[in-house]
């Protein structure tokens, strides 16, 4: 991960949310509470704002940053998940100390595991793990087969959006939708949308 | 949507900014993070704070004073205060014993209470209130929803912590009040709120919410409007069912408005209410009724009744000085 990456996923994961507003919207008015979308955008517009304190520090100084960041920003449930990932994610990478694939896999996969603890929820309760759970298990095997960054890239945009797929016909057991029972099926979850739609851009930023 | 408002953004400061300036005598506010404390600080006892988010006025700052609170951190309207805010307003009310945190049983307060509890550099409790009896998983949470009930533990968990109780203490007469303790509430319209500008959910005017939680979520069933008596035999039969007290019982009878429903009415309830529950054998020996955990102006309101035992009791009776309930004091 060079100086610029972080930068640039934090623009693109902005971008994405800004253009999918409609679609994040409508999906959280159908079995969430309708803030989704407000909260998603708050989060990337602080830590946009926060870029230049960002550039000069390392990769995992910087993820714990913005976690700290969104914790402190956007409240709800979402805030301590999202923060939860990214603190999660900056312990392997200063643990670790080195800029390989299989580091960056092994940081997600704690990123995603730390979110599992904290939410106390898991695979097919209709939530955002639905799209991490699968990537991050992805992301283990391909880097341990010395795949390539654009290979894993393909890979993963695909993983996250077959998982962000599957939602939809989930009962949810955990999330805002956990109460809605049978009414829930038939919809997307707006928070496995939103990291369906960051995982692509931040893979589509690997050339 | 008709509401007193100059910007939306700027609502809750203000209305903060109001409340600490109408009761400068009790507390002192902090904004960014946000978070009101006593205007004296107690010493020598465990700190107690709560939180959550803003629209359930009084609920929490109107509890903060001699006897209640320590501290509360009001989030945006119906959404988790962060923990930077609970960081903070901790570090300014800690007194050497630790801190118990008062939380009501969302995901989003769980999730932030905890993070707080885990970068604290002190030695914190938490105390989750789930008192709703109206359903078990709600659109916010895992497990009953925390409501009107709190208002109680907080009363009684502050008095406790008067005393020098330590920590665990003051945190197991929190558990045990919320155990033997059930409500549930009633809408006949939705709320609003201000940032969404339209109500929150969609009601006949011959129509009733049974179980509504207290951010206008669902509950039990929507039903056709009918008298007061048959609806609060309804709700008085649900907590009856939740708490199973035992012919004899000694209680305390809470009837709490949602903001919208005037006091004549809340008053109408509790006299009905009342009766029922004497019928089954219940001796409601204490009473409050008025608007202590409100849903923005959402008419409509709850039931709770919490099984007295001795300590309870003399810890609800004990002096209090907040700005929403004061006795003694």
């Amino acid at each position: 991960m060079n100086s610029s990456f972080i930068p640039s996923a934090a623009i693109a994961i902005q971008n994405t949310i800004l253009q999918h507003e409609s679609a994040l919207e409508s999906l959280d008015r159908a079995i969430g509470d309708g803030d989704h979308y407000i909260n998603m955008k708050r989060g990337a517009q602080v830590i946009v704002e926060m870029l230049p304190e960002l550039t000069p520090l390392t990769a995992d100084a910087a993820l714990n940053k913005i976690g700290m960041k969104l914790l402190s920003t956007i409240g709800g449930a979402s805030g301590p998940l999202l923060a939860s990932f990214f603190m999660g994610m900056a312990k392997v990478l200063k643990e670790k100390g080195d800029d390989s694939l299989s580091t960056h896999a092994s940081a997600f996969v704690t990123g995603v595991d730390t979110i599992r603890q904290r939410g106390k929820a898991d695979l097919g309760e209709k939530t955002m793990l639905d799209v991490l759970i699968p990537v991050a298990n992805q992301f283990t095997a391909m880097a341990a087969q010395n795949a390539s960054a654009k290979e894993i890239s393909i890979a993963l945009k695909l993983t996250a959006e077959q998982g962000m797929l599957s939602t939809k016909d989930l009962i949810a057991t955990k999330g805002r939708a956990a109460g809605l029972g049978e009414r829930a099926i038939g919809h997307i979850d707006p928070g496995a949308k939103s990291c369906q739609l960051m995982i692509e851009a931040v893979c589509n930023l690997i050339k | 949507m008709k509401k007193f408002i100059n910007k939306t953004d700027n609502i809750l400061t203000e209305s903060l900014n109001g409340f600490a300036l109408a009761h400068s005598d009790l507390v002192s506010l902090n904004l960014d993070p946000n978070y009101l404390t006593r205007q004296q600080k107690a010493t020598h006892k465990v700190a107690i704070i709560s939180g959550g988010g803003s629209g359930h006025e009084p609920l929490h700052a109107g509890y903060i004073g001699y006897g209640m609170l320590d501290a509360a951190c009001p989030g945006h309207v119906f959404t988790s205060p962060t923990p930077d805010q609970m960081l903070a307003a901790a570090e300014a009310v800690h007194a050497g014993k630790g801190i118990l945190f008062i939380v009501k049983n969302y995901a989003g307060d769980v999730m932030n209470f905890e993070m707080a509890a885990e970068m604290l550099p002190f030695e914190s409790a938490t105390v989750l209130t789930s008192d709703d009896c109206a359903v078990i998983n709600s659109t916010y949470t895992t497990g009953r929803r925390g409501v009107a009930g709190t208002v109680i533990v907080e009363k009684c968990v502050g008095s406790l912590a008067e005393t020098g109780a330590d920590l665990q203490t003051c945190k197991a007469l929190g558990d045990k009040v919320n155990s033997r303790t059930a409500s549930m509430g009633v809408a006949l319209t939705s709320c609003t709120v201000p940032a969404a500008g339209r109500p929150t959910f969609d009601i006949d005017d011959t129509e009733l919410e049974m179980g509504v939680g207290i951010h206008g979520e669902p509950g039990r069933r929507r039903e056709t409007m009918r008298e007061a008596d048959a609806i609060v035999t309804d709700v008085v039969n649900a907590i009856l069912d939740a708490l199973k007290p035992a012919s004899g019982s000694e209680a305390l009878l809470l009837v709490n408005g949602f903001g919208a429903t005037p006091l004549m009415e809340l008053y109408l309830i509790y006299n009905t209410a009342a009766r029922l529950f004497n019928d089954h054998g219940i001796k409601i020996s204490r009473s409050l009724v008025g608007n202590y955990t409100t849903a923005l102006d959402m008419a409509g309101a709850s039931v709770t009744l919490c099984l007295l035992d001795d300590e309870i009791k003399q810890h609800w009776d004990s002096p209090v000085h907040t700005a929403a309930l004061r006795w003694g004091a």
